[in-house]
């Protein structure tokens, strides 16, 4: 009787409030030692939380301003195009949810994404390339499958775990500009010790945590919910085929360099922009962000 | 003294139950109130552009005489309707005589270039294509709702606050899903 994807959209919400959960405590570490660097620990608390409550409601209400930005997408209209247009508005009628707002990337690379924080705050951005490239019950397929990422909350998780993501990377990078220029400013003295010292913790711990936090966007940004939108989107459309068509066109048209091709992004693609900087698809199972494009059509093919 | 607890916890539990399935009745069937009103808003944005339509191409086509009579049928046949069973015939009847008029269209090289038509042929295709989704839609919350109202034991609660089964949208003879394909790059009809 339970609808699996019920228990699914309920996963995503747990797993986004374990994910702030882990940031925020991130973020108080990081606010301790800079404390300690400044001279009060409790300071430093105080603002890490402060800041960490800003980041928080603005990855919440404007997640998908933010990554819209990031990928360079516009929002088009109805007028401007008509044919994508429709065919979004079909698959909202198919799936019984509100309309997204439509954004374009002008770039050749076939891609798609979706951000927002529910099905009534929520974008679908295509690129020009796969606009081009696809017919009608492809691209159907393609956005089915936003579509169903909007419907399982997955985009939730994925937009805010973008905007906290980065901000790590951020102050990763601040604090080594900081000990850089710390270290040329007082290379003569003693005084500056103590607290190059604790610059070095900070940047320690930076750098011992990205890597598991990456490791955590993965986690978020499972690839198990994949092959669940695949089977969602199947279910939206009817016709599977649309879908697998799409990705086997889609998948060997990612080129290196390409202007969509962003790390923090990369789990937000319907295909990994990333795919054409890696040289074989050896390494790509393991740390990829994807299942195997091949794998999501035999298993969309089986249905 | 015991029993009356046993009897009281029984009713409460079946006074729950009958809560819960009462809820989840209403709810589906505004869901299927929904999905057609869908279907009607759909319809009636096809239909009134068939006028449109017929204008446009008329100039064209004097030889297809017989096309676009049947597009005007179609217009009237549903502006007649008023139960589930005609609508649906009328929108299959709407459905043929579109794609007939595309197809026959691919002869027509000024039709085709005529700004126009070509605005109409996008519009019609991607209504037709919502058409599709929509029926889609309607005939699985009308499955969902029609099982619920046949299925022990919500069945006696359907009966209760009279409840009743719906018609589906039919399309005969196709499955749900094979909308007409119109193609917009200009190719073969499929």
């Amino acid at each position: 009787m339970m609808d699996p994807i019920y228990g699914r959209i309920a996963a995503n919400k747990r797993r986004t409030f374990f994910l702030f959960f882990l940031y925020a405590l991130l973020f108080g570490a990081i606010g301790y030692f800079i404390g300690i660097y400044i001279g009060d620990p409790v300071v430093g608390i105080i603002m890490a939380g402060i800041i960490f409550v800003v980041l928080f409601l603005v990855s919440y209400y404007s997640g998908q301003n933010v990554v819209t930005k990031m990928a360079g997408a516009r929002e088009v209209s109805k007028q401007e195009e008509p044919y994508l247009y429709n065919t979004v508005e079909a698959l909202s009628i198919a799936s019984g949810k509100p309309m997204p707002k439509i954004y374009i990337i002008e770039t050749e690379v076939p891609n798609a994404f979706a951000a927002g924080r529910n099905p009534d705050n929520a974008i679908i951005a295509v690129t020009r390339g796969l606009m081009n490239r696809l017919d009608r019950q492809e691209l159907e397929g393609v956005i089915a499958h936003e579509m169903a990422h909007i419907n399982n909350y997955d985009v939730l998780l994925a937009t805010v775990a973008i905007v906290l993501a980065g901000t790590i990377v951020f102050v990763s990078v601040i604090a080594r500009r900081m000990m850089l220029f710390g270290g040329m400013g007082r290379g003569g003295g003693r005084r500056g010790g103590q607290g190059q010292i604790i610059m070095l913790l900070i940047l320690l711990i930076v750098a011992i945590l990205a890597p598991i936090f990456a490791q955590l966007l993965k986690f978020a940004i499972s690839r198990q919910r994949e092959y669940l939108a695949d089977a969602t989107a199947a279910n939206f459309t009817g016709y599977p085929e649309g879908l697998a068509s799409a990705l086997e066109k889609i998948t060997d048209q990612q080129v290196k360099n390409s202007p969509i091709e962003n790390r923090a992004l990369e789990g937000l693609y319907i295909v990994n922009p990333s795919l054409g900087a890696r040289s074989g698809s050896r390494q790509s199972a393991l740390f990829s962000t994807h299942p195997p494009a091949e794998e999501r059509i035999k298993r969309l093919r089986a249905m | 003294m015991e029993s009356t607890y046993i009897l009281a916890a029984v009713l409460l539990l079946v006074a729950l139950f009958i809560i819960y399935s009462y809820n989840r009745l209403v709810s589906m069937r505004n869901m299927a109130d929904k999905a057609y009103s869908n279907i009607d808003t759909l319809l009636q944005k096809r239909f009134d552009l068939v006028p449109n339509l017929v204008n446009t191409v008329k100039g064209y086509m004097e030889h297809e005489r017989e096309v676009l009579e049947s597009l005007t049928r179609a217009r009237s046949e549903w502006l007649n309707a008023s139960s589930i069973k005609e609508n649906a015939g009328a929108d299959q009847t709407g459905e043929k005589a579109i794609k007939t008029l595309f197809a026959v269209a691919e002869n027509y090289p000024d039709l085709k270039a005529n700004q126009n038509f070509m605005m109409l042929q996008e519009e019609l295709a991607g209504i037709e294509n919502k058409i599709a989704y929509a029926r889609q839609r309607y005939n699985r919350t009308v499955m969902a709702l029609n099982t619920m109202i046949q299925r022990f034991p919500t069945n006696l609660i359907a009966r209760l606050f009279n409840f009743e089964t719906r018609e589906y949208f039919a399309v005969e003879s196709e499955r749900a899903r094979s909308a007409p394909e119109i193609n917009l790059q200009g190719g073969e009809e499929k």
